[in-house]
């Protein structure tokens, strides 16, 4: 509480989640839960397996309705959203088991990504002339310049199904960047990936986060990969929010090493 | 070997998104295209027209149709022998309403009245997926059937119950009917074939073909990126009927003259259309031409070398050709599950490493 | 709204069963008779989907095929009912050992789509192979099932029933407990049920798939040979017997493709709905309306549980 005595001005508030609750039948989720996205910054949530992550991120982009409490995005509310409207308001994400398109091409789902900025109707598509083939040159060229900055120009043919796990992380994260988004979700990035991967995946999030100033939200398990890479962090523990600060403060709270420790829920 | 592309280098995105980058491919469509529009109308006679080239063509306009809902975007649909009927009907109905009406029109519009017919039955696909969709589709094969048997409306109060194709022109030149010149009715299916395909190609590699495919490999994911599943269905339930009932109206109006609805649109016809997707190639437009292809010759080679090598009797005959076709497509499925396409792609992978192996 | 559609959804009835409740009373009795046949091929389906996700669309073919093979070892060898019955099953589990064999073990792994045109392919096969073997004429199934309406019903209550819905309908009570007892007893039915829910699993634990998938195919000859014989009897065994696949689809999306009572439950629904739906709507429609009756009833169950009466519920998560 102490730690929250920042200069001024006052960081602009991307996302605000506010007294969430999401049950499913008898489970309950997430918990009243509160907390904001600042603008620009890197928010990491973690807690351990179970903690009701995964299914925050599913209620921020309209994937998961929730029975109670609202969410705000850039200052104006939503409840109740289909995803495709959250991705078209800027909100595209990655997700803990690959969701590649299997049967396309790298260079195919990563256009696909797009396709919330692409409008051209079928009948100029169907003749492929026109305003529907300067928008797909267009597209492309964005694309390509997602394609250059992640490194894997040489798998663009590629169906994404042949490429190693690493490679399939990668062409997810190209396909969420695509989209240009406002809010990046990423549910855990690293998973699985040894740790020369880790880094290049890191870095990838740095560079996202600060050459394109895009807002990122991350699910991690990998503590060092959190401390490093965060501005602040939201821990979640049995659908609850824990704590919820600098990665600093949320190390040092009792709560949280408790959670990760085990100690016996009463 | 000649067919490799090292040194054709593509500078700008354009030329990297044609459908045919190599000249090679170039060359080699323009020669299919020249026999086909040029060449074949000048040999051809009844027998080769009616049995094999106009089944060929009307059957890959339906298979076009088909794999655009199947094969793009992951919707099993067993309904096809049904919005082939509504194509038919709407033809039917057109023709003698409206005789100075240009065929060409009149499929087209055809096409466009089984679009209707084919987004409502498409409905329940945004509730139910799979197997559970592909069985709700008979739901509509079974019911437009009955209804065209029942309703005296649709076949023009007709005692037989069949409808006949009067004739009729296109761009001046008579198309339907017993009298129309058998070469005019060859290049009036090429024609729409020809066209209708280079389409269903620009729709399927751009926005909307990506959309149908996002879909098909994960519909959830698909939709939290941004695709909205119940247009994108419900557009390809839309844009596959069409194909599908301009492949109707065609057999009917050009190909048939004469149809009753069980016999020519009957189940078994939803079936071998799909079987053609299926061994030619689920999302290949190629594929849907192979595998016509493959399914409008196999019957007349299996019939000929039966009845005509082996002197079987006709029931005889009809008996062990189902065998063989059943095993046959087995094999094929066992050998070769992505299809023709597959093998065809294999092959120019091949042509282009030649003589080295890989 | 209610007042639009009553004269026409609930009048009928209402009069049917306040008029003729005698009348009202026969046409559910064979609906529910009817929707046990039903019940009995959609039973076969759900095994083998159940088992190994495949669509089977040869169930249908395949009770012809046993029905066929019945009659022909009775017509053609002398061969007495409960031989043939036996030297039948015989062949239909060889058929399955051989289906198994031939087919589906080069398809392992295969997209839920290959697998179904297999099948279409197997019903191709199997159609033609029966009809060169036993010849395409009409046969009459002789095993002695009493046929005809039931006296006893006919003086009691004054009901029309046929014996031979009574017998098919008992036939299948016993062999739905019998299979059940298979199932939940057993070692191979156990093993069956952990296939179903998961295959690495199964086997993980040293259960081998092919054995089982054998046995399923087996088992649902087995059940293709009893509804064959029903249908045989009450309608001659000829084509269209196999096209009471077409009639127990939508029993199955009614009732989930993997639950048997579904299957059964569904039948029923399917069987007394669409009997009913032809005595009272059938003429205001023209008629012949079975043919598509019983998809609209499914399909309108489906539009509120997509996952079928007895179903699991589909979770959608990422």
């Amino acid at each position: 509480m102490a730690a929250l005595e920042q200069p001024t001005p006052q960081p602009e508030v991307l996302l605000a989640v506010e007294d969430v609750t999401l049950s499913f039948g008898g489970v309950q989720a997430i918990k009243n839960v509160s907390f904001d996205i600042h603008k620009g910054e890197i928010r990491a949530i973690i807690g351990p397996n179970g903690a009701g992550k995964t299914s925050m991120l599913n209620v921020i982009n309209g994937f998961y309705h929730p029975q109670q409490g609202t969410i705000w995005f850039k200052g104006v509310e939503r409840s109740e959203m289909r995803p495709y409207v959250a991705a078209s308001q800027g909100v595209s994400r990655t997700f803990q088991n690959i969701a590649l398109f299997r049967g396309m091409s790298t260079l195919d789902n990563i256009m696909t990504g797009r396709v919330t900025k692409m409008n051209k109707n079928i009948f100029w598509q169907a003749l492929h002339l026109g305003p529907a083939r300067a928008e797909e040159i267009e597209h492309r060229a964005k694309v390509e310049e997602v394609i250059d900055f992640l490194e894997i120009q040489h798998i663009r043919r590629t169906p994404v199904g042949r490429l190693p796990y690493g490679l399939q992380k990668r062409v997810e994260l190209a396909r969420a960047l695509a989209a240009e988004p406002e809010l990046l979700l990423l549910d855990e990035p690293m998973a699985g990936m040894n740790l020369e991967e880790k880094e290049d995946m890191s870095r990838f999030v740095l560079d996202v986060n600060e050459q394109f100033g895009t807002t990122i939200a991350l699910i991690e398990h990998d503590m060092a990969v959190v401390m490093d890479l965060s501005t602040r962090v939201v821990v979640l523990d049995h659908g609850e929010l824990i704590a919820d600060g600098t990665p600093d403060e949320v190390s040092a709270n009792q709560k949280v090493i408790d959670a990760y420790l085990g100690v016996a829920h009463d | 070997m000649f067919y490799r592309e090292t040194g054709q280098y593509r500078t700008d995105y354009a030329s990297d998104q044609q459908i045919l980058n190599l000249p090679q491919d170039k060359w080699a469509m323009a020669l299919l295209l020249a026999v086909a529009f040029l060449v074949v109308p000048l040999l051809i006679n009844d027998y080769w027209a009616n049995a094999i080239l106009l089944p060929f063509l009307i059957y890959s306009m339906a298979a076009l149709g088909l794999n655009i809902l199947t094969g793009y975007c992951g919707q099993v649909s067993l309904g096809t022998g049904g919005f082939m009927a509504v194509g038919a009907y709407a033809a039917y109905k057109l023709m003698t309403a409206f005789p100075g009406l240009d065929l060409t029109i009149v499929v087209l519009f055809a096409g466009f009245v089984t679009a209707a017919v084919g987004t409502v039955f498409g409905l329940p696909s945004l509730r139910i997926k799979g197997f559970y969709l592909a069985v709700a589709t008979l739901a509509a094969q079974f019911f437009l059937v009955w209804l065209f048997n029942k309703v005296p409306w649709f076949f023009n109060y007709s005692a037989t119950g069949m409808i006949s194709a009067p004739a009729r022109t296109a761009f001046g030149l008579e198309v339907s009917g017993p009298q129309a010149p058998i070469w005019a009715k060859y290049l009036f299916c090429l024609t729409l074939v020809t066209v209708f395909a280079l389409i269903a190609k620009n729709i399927t590699r751009g926005r909307i073909g990506r959309m149908w495919m996002a879909i098909r490999d994960m519909d959830i994911a698909a939709e939290l990126i941004g695709v909205r599943p119940l247009w994108s269905k419900l557009s390809a339930f839309a844009v596959s009927s069409f194909y599908v009932g301009m492949a109707g109206a065609m057999l009917f109006a050009v190909w048939l003259g004469a149809v009753e609805p069980t016999e020519a649109f009957g189940i078994t016809v939803s079936f071998n259309v799909l079987f053609m997707v299926i061994i030619g190639g689920l999302g290949s437009i190629l594929g849907s031409f192979l595998g016509a292809g493959f399914l409008v010759l196999l019957p007349i080679l299996l019939k000929s070398v039966l009845v005509g090598g082996l002197a079987m009797t006709v029931a005889t005959a009809k008996h062990v050709e189902l065998v063989l076709l059943g095993s046959l497509i087995i094999l094929f499925l066992i050998a070769e599950p992505h299809g023709l396409n597959r093998l065809w792609q294999i092959t120019k992978e091949k042509l282009r490493l030649w003589p080295f192996p890989y | 709204m209610y007042d639009a559609v009553y004269p026409f959804l609930i009048e009928p009835f209402a009069k049917m069963w306040t008029d003729m409740p005698l009348f009202f009373a026969e046409t559910v009795i064979s609906g529910v008779m009817a929707g046990v046949m039903y019940s009995l091929v959609a039973l076969g389906f759900v095994l083998i989907y159940k088992a190994s996700g495949i669509f089977n669309f040869a169930q249908g073919v395949l009770a012809l095929f046993a029905a066929l093979t019945l009659t022909g070892i009775m017509d053609n060898f002398g061969a007495p009912g409960w031989l043939a019955i036996i030297l039948t099953v015989a062949i239909m589990f060889g058929l399955a050992w051989l289906i198994q064999k031939l087919v589906f073990n080069h398809l392992i792994n295969q997209e839920p789509i290959i697998l179904f045109m297999a099948t279409l392919g197997l019903a191709y096969f199997l159609e033609g192979a029966g009809d060169i073997m036993w010849g395409s004429d009409v046969k009459v199934v002789n095993l002695g099932i009493p046929q005809g309406a039931s006296q006893w019903l006919l003086d009691g209550p004054g009901l029309y029933v046929e014996k031979l819905e009574i017998v098919a309908a008992v036939t299948a009570a016993i062999l739905v407990t019998a299979l059940t007892i298979f199932f939940q007893k057993t070692r191979i039915g156990r093993a069956l049920r952990a296939v179903a829910d998961d295959h690495q699993a199964a086997m993980s634990v040293g259960i081998s798939l092919e054995k089982i998938w054998i046995v399923v195919w087996a088992v649902a000859g087995l059940v293709a040979l009893v509804a064959g014989i029903m249908w045989g009897t009450k309608s001659g065994v000829q084509f269209s017997l196999s096209l009471i696949a077409l009639k127990a689809l939508p029993v199955l999306i009614l009732g989930g493709f993997t639950s048997v009572p579904g299957a059964i439950v569904g039948g029923l629904i399917i069987g007394v709905g669409e009997k009913i739906a032809e005595v009272y709507w059938g003429p205001a429609l023209g008629g012949a309306i079975e043919n598509w009756f019983a998809y609209m009833l499914a399909l309108a169950f489906l539009l509120f549980r997509p996952q079928g009466l007895f179903g699991e519920k589909i979770i959608e998560r990422v």
